[in-house]
């Protein structure tokens, strides 16, 4: 198990814990504990609904993929340590993290 | 006003198969988009995706599955309305609805079908403070004919195909033309963006890079757009238009408004039909949802069967519906 901090859109902070072992991404660990994160692709990094910022642990957790890039630029708005939910694995890279809930989608 | 039996609130998968069901029982069907093609996400985010859980298709490229539904529900002519989104739903006297869209077409129809899968697609916008004051008075979402933009000062915003392709088209009427785009480089069709450095090259446009929108002004109507760029200088551009083309994102629009019960998005619906709350309004495929609901095209395909045998008594109230297999009665095209 790892566990990492969510900040919602109001800034409201909530420790989870997710299982590693299970192949899951953090966009469905987001939609699973009630974020309102769209994911209208269902994870294919094709539609940047499940934009996040990495606030802390970005060292740890790398920077965003080319398929993420391709997202994240056309977006009107997204920070040096943006990331899609989707592309990010639950990993122990995860553990301390804090991600923030980016875009004005949900 | 066009008339139709069914009108269907979506042109993805579910609302395109939902044509077929209805055309074999007699049912004549309208379908309203606001997308300006037919195919919902499939045709607009993944079109060259493979899906693997279509029955019968180990493997169908998403856009493949769109134009065979298309071929499919051909004998039954559905009439389509695209690139307008569905606005306001008014309830006659005789228990029909007419639609009217965002561009005031109408559509009267026996029964309403809400196809919808995750809302309607809407223009990301960028954040600026009076944005809204100048929508429709020269900052506009969507190009859609390009001669209301000849001889105009056009600053286009954005990195992604969609800002490199009507860069290129507009660099021809309009007087002026400038890209303004917050990187160096640009990650949409390598062709399109060696073209957009040769029009700046060449000084047909201007060709701002590593800059922001930071500021829009006019009296009235939009007179300057006012960037900043990387060391914080900021670069204030005469424009009669402003184009943010940021792609698109799914909204539930007005559907929010017309009385349906809704949780978190979707539209609760009675398993036995698909029924909505109100009469005659039926919502199927990604946009509803029940106890076990999952998302899957194939569970929209469903859902399009069921309720179309629900809606036949709305159509033709004076008739008895009775059941019919495709390879016993064929496809009666009409």
């Amino acid at each position: 198990m790892v566990t990492f901090t969510v900040e919602d859109h109001d800034g409201n902070r909530q420790s989870i814990e997710a299982p590693d072992d299970m192949g899951l991404s953090l966009m469905e660990i987001l939609k699973a504990s009630e974020y309102p994160v769209l994911a209208t692709c269902g994870g294919m990094a094709l539609c940047a609904t499940c934009h996040v910022e990495v606030l802390e642990g970005e060292d740890a957790l790398g920077e965003a993929t080319d398929v993420e890039l391709d997202q994240l630029e056309n977006l009107p708005e997204y920070f040096p340590t943006s990331r899609l939910a989707c592309q990010v694995r639950i990993s122990p890279e995860l553990e301390g993290a804090v991600i923030k809930l980016r875009g004005e989608d949900n | 006003m066009i008339n139709t039996d069914i009108c269907i609130i979506g042109a993805g998968p579910v609302g395109l198969f939902a044509v077929f069901e209805a055309g074999l029982l007699k049912m004549r069907c309208h379908l309203i988009d606001a997308l300006p093609q037919v195919g919902g996400q499939l045709s607009e985010i993944y079109p060259q995706k493979p899906i693997y859980d279509i029955p019968g298709y180990p493997e169908v490229k998403a856009q493949e599955l769109v134009d065979n539904l298309m071929e499919q529900i051909k004998p039954f002519n559905p009439t389509f309305t695209l690139g307008e989104r569905v606005d306001h739903l008014a309830k006659q006297d005789d228990g029909s609805f007419v639609i009217t869209t965002s561009d005031k077409t109408q559509v009267h129809a026996q029964v309403i079908v809400i196809a919808g899968g995750l809302g309607c697609f809407e223009p990301r916008k960028p954040v600026l403070e009076n944005l809204e004051t100048f929508e429709g008075k020269g900052v506009v979402y969507m190009v859609k004919n390009p001669e209301t933009f000849r001889d105009k000062k056009v600053v286009i915003a954005g990195g992604g195909d969609s800002a490199l392709d009507w860069t290129i088209y507009l660099a021809d009427v309009a007087e002026r033309v400038t890209l303004v785009h917050r990187n160096e480089t640009f990650r949409g069709a390598p062709d399109s963006a060696s073209k957009v450095f040769d029009l700046a090259n060449n000084g047909k446009i201007d060709l701002i890079l590593s800059a922001n929108l930071k500021e829009i002004n006019g009296d009235g109507t939009l007179e300057t757009v006012k960037l900043e760029n990387k060391a914080k200088e900021e670069i204030t551009i005469d424009a009669d238009y402003l184009i943010p083309l940021f792609g698109l994102s799914p909204k539930l629009g007005p559907i929010a408004d017309w009385g349906l019960s809704i949780d978190k998005n979707a539209i609760e619906v009675d398993t036995t039909d698909y029924s909505t709350g109100v009469d005659r309004i039926y919502a199927i495929g990604d946009i509803n949802t029940y106890e076990g609901k999952l998302k899957l095209i194939l569970c929209g395909f469903h859902e399009a069967a069921i309720m179309m045998h629900s809606a036949f008594k709305y159509v033709y109230p004076d008739q008895k519906l009775s059941f019919k297999y495709t390879t016993v009665n064929g496809v009666n095209a009409f």
